[in-house]
């Protein structure tokens, strides 16, 4: 990887870092739910992106995530790290599952069979209300709030941990999409049948990438329900599984950057309109046809035809 | 009640769910048939018909019956122009291509939901039925003297419950006579088997398009007109409703029109019953694991005939 | 020689339509073999049944002595054999160092024997020095040469091409030939190929297939005599094929 590649992406990492003692307060808090919004989304992008899986059931890892870590900090009283794992596994039990099944398919028939499982596992959340408080949700344990003496409800430490969370997976994911496993991802994105008939067994590749990204998707759940203190089955709708593909598809798919740009962008985007008007999806409509129409590349796809090979 | 007039009562509310369904999910089925693009904002069609019938009713505020036939002719119209429109300003330049095509619909679905929301507002608003008179059913006992009938309190329907299933089926019905016998319907199913094909033969396939997916929301709005006087018009009302069609088109069989009408009178009769006796949340979950798997492991749908 | 490749009644049928019929054939090692054969005579059928891309309705594939009918074909490339598409299918998108990288990685895992094999490869393509184009932007005929040079670069002991000098001028397929004749020392090669100055001049053993079915084997010579042969090729039907 070149010295170029290293030193934008680590100078994204010490940018983010500075900004922690820069923002004012109300910034500091977006920023700090975006970067972990953006973690969700290079979840995402390791499907879409890398793998080219166009998934409309993210929204479903995100939720297991997200109520794996609630639901045992809820009810088994459990510690923020223990809580955070157990999320994180629940995240990729569920992609390894969903996953063997959906990847009997591809294409249109991929995209509606996610669709489905992630809309089954909302309507789970909504029937099985005892446990999972429906649709109204239920605010996290503050004792399950805590590592140590510190608050995780606090700015500071939120975040720190939210940048940790997302350096980490940012670096991890420009590690595996410069390794030979994630080469090979790009090939099946390009060319299923080609990189097949290399010797490359892409079925079980296909089910690797979607587990990590299912994975890192149910991290950041993990992360948002012990940082902001709230898991509710909004988060399972469909509308975060096309919130995924939109901060995704914005910021450029398949560039390791593209997640962060896109849901900053998006984000701020949502957030001014809705002091104009209660209907700020209508943004990201017009936003996802306007993409698909003029930007199918998004903005970094768009940065790339300047800094080629740029990961 | 007891156990057989509760039947019959949930058989009767699935077959008004299901009359409606297949209405919708004939559109759904029409538009994937020929132009292979599957399209999410259908729902958004079908609550703009909804929407549009309380419009020209409130508006025209002529007799109960002349308001309805009007939003039954215009609502269709108006939506079905909107569609044609999309298609030739989005669809048409996205050269179809069967991904982003979902993609700019999903785009296109929080755009007409959310532009509703901001003119028509966030309540639920009724249309008043064309005529509306309560029909008691009958149900046999088995008492002293035999065999007797008696009407047992709540197993009833409505006169407009029943027009709806009829006009559903008349609908259907002529929509398959058209597809089979006309000479639009003739290019119509040129154009699905060959596109290129059909280019070559001069059928002008752009506008086959932009009119086959008007032509697609037109019937989403017509059931949306249709079921507005039962349920009431509410901006969010697409999401179910598009929910309930994929379920159906799926099961039966991308495409196949007449696939699609034995899964709309199943789903539609089925989620009735279920939903009477359990939870309708249940009913959902059970629906969508069994259209995943059905894509998972049979994909050409339950009815549909095997690809090649 | 020992044989590295083996079919016993190899047959598939597309809905009751027999594309394939009864194919016993047998490839020795280290020989260039051309299949050939009228259009629609069933020579992709058979190859995408020997590399896996299809499953045979009935009879048995066997590679170096091991029965493969059944692998999967990631499985049977893993054990040497390499297969170039007729229709060009390169990873447009990526560089032709990348394309012929991924076909590399596989075997090795050092990236410094990776670069040096995939240097190699695209030289010996004559591609040496367009390793950094993006393969998309790449001649036609220079993609096709990309795809022999993936094929080189997996290192394989069976080659499978699929029509390889379709579409490459005439200077290209020069260099095409001397090539192959190079590689023949190295490994197998099975070539389909519809120019006959191309198989006449490489080939060691010819197999020609009409409606399915094998119609004549023999060295260039035999089968450029064979009456069958010629009448196949002149379309007035098949005398010595058994319907």
């Amino acid at each position: 990887m070149s010295r170029r590649d290293w030193s934008l992406h680590l100078g994204l990492v010490a940018l983010l870092f500075a900004l922690n003692w820069i923002l004012p307060a109300y910034h500091h808090g977006v920023v700090a739910r975006v970067m972990v919004l953006a973690v969700f989304a290079m979840g995402y992008n390791v499907a879409f992106g890398y793998t080219g899986l166009l998934s409309l059931g993210h929204a479903m890892y995100f939720a297991a995530g997200m109520y794996g870590t609630g639901l045992v900090a809820l009810h088994l009283e459990a510690g923020a790290i223990p809580a955070w794992f157990a999320g994180l596994g629940a995240g990729l039990l569920l992609a390894l599952v969903t996953g063997l099944l959906a990847l009997r398919t591809a294409g249109v028939s991929f995209m509606i069979v996610t669709l489905m499982f992630a809309q089954a596992f909302y309507l789970g959340i909504l029937y099985f209300g005892d446990i999972t408080h429906g649709d109204d949700g239920f605010v996290v344990p503050n004792a399950a709030r805590r590592v140590a003496e510190v608050a995780l409800s606090d700015a500071g430490p939120r975040y720190l941990i939210g940048w940790a969370l997302f350096s980490v997976t940012m670096i991890g994911t420009l590690w595996l999409v410069r390794a030979p496993f994630g080469r090979v991802l790009v090939a099946i994105r390009e060319n299923e049948d080609r990189a097949r008939l290399l010797g490359y067994d892409t079925g079980r590749r296909k089910l690797g990438a979607l587990v990590i990204s299912g994975g890192i998707s149910a991290g950041a759940g993990a992360a948002y329900a012990l940082l902001f203190g709230y898991v509710g089955a909004s988060f399972a709708g469909v509308q975060y599984s096309i919130f995924a593909l939109l901060w995704v598809l914005l910021g450029g798919a398949g560039t390791v950057i593209g997640p962060l740009v896109g849901t900053l962008f998006m984000y701020y985007l949502v957030d001014l309109s809705t002091e104009v008007t209660d209907a700020y999806m209508l943004i990201a409509g017009i936003v996802l046809i306007l993409l698909t129409l003029f930007m199918p590349r998004g903005i970094t796809g768009a940065l790339r035809q300047v800094w080629r090979d740029l990961p | 009640m007891e156990f057989g007039p509760y039947l019959l009562l949930a058989c009767l509310e699935g077959a008004v769910l299901a009359a409606v369904l297949a209405l919708m999910a004939s559109g759904l089925s029409l538009v994937f048939g020929v132009m292979r693009v599957v399209n999410v904002a259908h729902g958004e069609f079908y609550m703009l018909g909804a929407v549009a019938a309380w419009a020209v009713t409130s508006m025209l505020g002529a007799g109960a019956v002349a308001n309805f036939v009007a939003a039954l002719v215009i609502a269709p119209l108006a939506v079905g122009l909107l569609a044609a429109a999309a298609d030739m300003t989005i669809l048409k330049r996205l050269e179809y291509d069967p991904e982003r095509t979902i993609v700019a619909t999903i785009g296109l679905l929080y755009v007409i939901q959310q532009l509703t929301l901001m003119t028509y507002g966030a309540d639920a608003r009724p249309v008043v039925a064309p005529f509306n008179s309560r029909i008691a059913l009958p149900w046999v006992e088995w008492g002293e003297n035999g065999l007797s009938l008696y009407y047992p309190w709540g197993l009833s329907t409505t006169s407009y419950k029943l027009f709806v299933i009829v006009a559903a089926v008349v609908l259907i019905t002529g929509l398959r006579l058209f597809m089979a016998h006309s000479r639009a319907g003739l290019i119509m199913r040129a154009t699905q088997l060959d596109g290129e094909m059909a280019t070559a033969f001069g059928v002008p396939v752009e506008r086959v398009y932009a009119i086959v997916f008007g032509a697609g929301a037109a019937l989403a709005a017509l059931a949306g007109v249709l079921i507005v006087p039962i349920q009431q018009a509410h901006y969010l009302m697409g999401g179910d409703a598009l929910l309930l069609s994929f379920i159906v088109v799926i099961i039966g069989g991308l495409g196949s029109l007449t696939g699609t009408v034995v899964a709309a009178i199943l789903i539609g009769m089925s989620d009735g019953i279920i939903s009477v006796f359990f939870s309708p949340t249940l009913a959902k979950i059970i629906a969508t694991l069994v259209v995943a798997l059905v894509l998972v492991f049979r994909p050409q749908g339950l009815f549909g005939a095997k690809d090649r | 020689m020992s044989v590295i490749l083996e079919t016993t009644g190899l047959g598939k049928s597309f809905d009751g339509l027999r594309a394939n019929n009864d194919i016993s054939f047998s490839l020795p090692a280290h020989q260039i073999r051309a299949l050939i054969g009228p259009n629609g005579a069933g020579k992709t059928t058979f190859v995408s049944m020997l590399i896996g891309r299809l499953t045979p309705t009935e009879g048995v594939i066997r590679f170096d002595g091991r029965d493969v009918t059944k692998l999967p074909a990631h499985e049977r490339v893993k054990l040497g054999m390499a297969y170039t598409f007729q229709i060009t299918s390169v990873f447009g998108r990526l560089s032709a160092h990348e394309n012929v990288a991924l076909a590399a990685r596989r075997r090795l895992s050092d990236p410094a024997a990776v670069a040096q094999e995939v240097a190699q490869a695209l030289g010996r393509v004559g591609l040496g020095d367009r390793a950094d184009a993006i393969a998309g932007d790449l001649s036609y005929g220079h993609q096709r040469l990309l795809e022999i040079a993936m094929g080189l670069a997996q290192k394989p002991r069976l080659l499978i091409l699929d029509e390889p000098t379709q579409g490459l001028a005439e200077s290209e397929v020069e260099s095409f030939k001397a090539l192959i004749r190079a590689l023949a020392a190295e490994t197998t090669i099975l070539l389909i190929e519809h120019n006959m100055a191309v198989v006449m001049e490489l080939a060691d053993h010819i197999t020609v297939l009409n409606f399915g079915e094998i119609l004549a084997e023999g060295s260039p010579q035999e089968i450029h005599a064979n009456p069958a042969v010629q009448a196949a090729y002149l379309g007035t039907g098949a005398p010595d094929a058994e319907d």
